[in-house]
């Protein structure tokens, strides 16, 4: 079985914006591990000659006319915003990412 | 021994809002410049439990695009999840297509140059934040203002192939572009309100390479102008780094107008990071292929060919056929003009110089204002037939782009009608000759320019009213 490295785990935990602990780390390598050892026996199937799964539904193009409909307006829309400031969301400083 | 020429290798993304009436996934309107927020629902605001439905007039108006640009049009596609976070994108996801675009494998051609489009993809649009406090930079800003209004505006999303050789081609690229999606009407492709944006892939390479380097991407190009220089000056800063025996590193930077450099942003993200997948609450769309034909028939003439017709039917400059393309309601204004008897000539320099400068001061199309094909015509007969003069023909062009009327009306009210009477006019011509033994002499010793003081004498005695071409013609007769 494959464990995911430390660099791995960090970096898919980044991706989600989660914060781990070192012992986190090395636990979750070796569960992301076991899941993908899993999820890898599917790669075992022959798939020649089928077709991929794209949608779960048989049904397709369901479209809406282009009707406008008034909004929300912005009461509600700010009703659940930690903060706001004119009419915005305010929200903490954006940190550059290195 | 080290390369110091280089060959410039660029492509080019664009994003292009739609000008639908509704946002692609919510009826919330799409209207540029309402106040923050007032243009947001449950959907585009990503809250728990509502589904999008896809627009069916942005679907089209990407059928249309493609084919406009000689796309194939997928039988079969799709809509993916492209995941990352950013405070402007409230599901923490963008609705975009990944590996099946409904429209890939298209052109534009530029003068002497096709520059492949590689595909056409619909996705949303994010909101806009905005950065505050005291410096007024994201690095240094104390907290950040976002607007969803945007959020959820239909974009087409439109990549070439790195075709493109150089800043000047890039920015013939865009306009073409532009000009074409003008045409179709599927937006008004207004760069300084963001309606067109566009990031560059900029590499180079030896001569005769035919690899691809370690590319950067610009983004903040705000302007056409600005797209060239962007891209000028990236050149730039790369070949320097390889003059030097440096390595280009693949990032993202931001074009700085103001100082004109590029500065590095970000380390860009691999397509691995943002673990697409396609929507489970989207279906899938299919284009029955009638429906492409039925667009094919319905598209109209392209600016480009259209302004080949005119240099080759008319005998118009390149110049002067791209001028009166650049908008599909001044080239139908220069046709119209032209069917009610117009010479093809005459009508496009009225459009392109008088009518050009009163649209840019009204800050409108011709088509907005009062003058009409029928007046122009007949501005453009007065003209030629020497009842008015040029300058005649300005003040009543004019007139009528502000309040219409009636050209022959007009010509009485304002006193423009011409003096060609010989004979009144031979009084004044004889008159200035027996005023003027200088200016005579000197032209009769050779000075030709001396002709035209005693025209300007003639036409100032007349209060400018006397047809230049008939004193000039006397002048010429009395002084023989």
């Amino acid at each position: 079985m494959r464990e995911l490295t430390g660099p791995e785990v960090d970096h898919v935990a980044h991706l989600a914006r989660l914060e781990i602990t070192l012992a986190e780390r090395e636990s979750f390598g070796r569960q992301l591990g076991e899941i993908l050892t899993y999820v890898e026996q599917l790669s075992t199937v022959d798939t020649e000659g089928v077709e991929p799964l794209l949608a779960v539904f048989a049904r397709h193009d369901v479209l809406r006319e282009d009707v406008s409909r008034p909004a929300l307006g912005p009461d509600l829309v700010l009703r659940n915003a930690p903060e706001q400031e004119a009419g915005q969301f305010r929200i903490p400083r954006i940190l550059e990412e290195s | 021994m080290m390369v110091d020429q280089f060959e410039t290798v660029i492509g080019l993304e664009v994003h292009v809002e739609l000008a639908t009436e509704s946002k692609l996934f919510c009826a919330c309107p799409n209207q540029f410049g309402a106040p923050p927020n007032t243009q947001v629902c449950p959907v585009c605001l990503g809250l728990p439990g509502t589904l999008p439905v896809v627009n069916r007039r942005a679907v089209e108006m990407l059928v249309l695009a493609g084919r406009a640009t000689g796309c194939a049009i997928a039988e079969f596609s799709k809509f993916d999840r492209k995941n990352y976070f950013y405070p402007d994108m409230p599901k923490n996801y963008q609705i975009s297509q990944y590996d099946l675009p409904l429209a890939s494998g298209g052109h534009i051609d530029l003068e002497g140059k096709r520059v492949g489009i590689t595909r056409i993809h619909l996705e949303e649009d994010t909101g806009k934040s905005t950065h505050m406090g005291a410096s007024g930079r994201l690095g240094g800003s104390d907290f950040t203002l976002v607007d969803y209004n945007r959020a959820g505006v239909p974009l087409l999303e439109i990549v070439s192939e790195p075709d493109m050789r150089s800043p000047d081609e890039a920015h013939d690229y865009m306009v073409a572009l532009r000009d074409i999606l003008r045409w179709i009407g599927v937006s008004d492709c207004k760069m300084e309100q963001g309606s067109l944006r566009c990031d560059a892939n900029v590499s180079i390479r030896p001569p005769g390479s035919e690899k691809l380097e370690t590319r950067t991407e610009i983004k903040n190009m705000n302007s056409f102008k600005s797209v060239r220089a962007a891209i000028a000056s990236e050149v730039e800063r790369q070949t320097a780094i390889r003059r030097e025996g440096g390595r280009i590193i693949q990032e993202t930077r931001g074009w700085d107008e103001a100082r004109g450099v590029t500065i590095s942003m970000r380390s860009k993200e691999e397509a691995q990071d943002y673990r697409y997948f396609p929507d489970p609450d989207l279906l899938p769309l299919t284009i029955p292929r009638e429906r492409i034909a039925e667009v094919d028939r319905s598209l109209p003439e392209l600016p480009a060919a259209r302004a080949r017709r005119y240099q080759q039917s008319f005998g118009l400059s390149g110049g002067e056929a791209g001028l009166l393309v650049q908008s599909l309601a001044l080239s139908e204004f220069f046709e119209q003009t032209l069917a009610r008897g117009a010479d093809p000539k005459a009508a496009c320099n009225w459009l392109n110089n008088e009518v050009a400068r009163l649209a840019g001061e009204a800050g409108h199309g011709v088509e907005e204002s009062k003058l009409t094909p029928t007046a122009l015509a007949e501005v453009i007969a007065q003209v030629s037939g020497g009842t008015v003069s040029n300058r005649g023909g300005r003040t009543m062009v004019e007139h009528l782009f502000k309040q219409g009327g009636d050209p022959a009306a007009l010509v009485r009210e304002l006193g423009l009608a011409q003096v060609s009477d010989r004979d009144g006019l031979l009084v004044e011509v004889r008159a200035v000759i027996d005023e003027q033994p200088t200016a005579v002499s000197e032209y009769r010793s050779g000075k030709e320019k001396a002709l035209n003081s005693l025209v300007g004498q003639v036409m100032k005695r007349t209060r400018g009213k006397a047809n230049p071409e008939l004193v000039k013609q006397l002048l010429l007769e009395a002084l023989g």
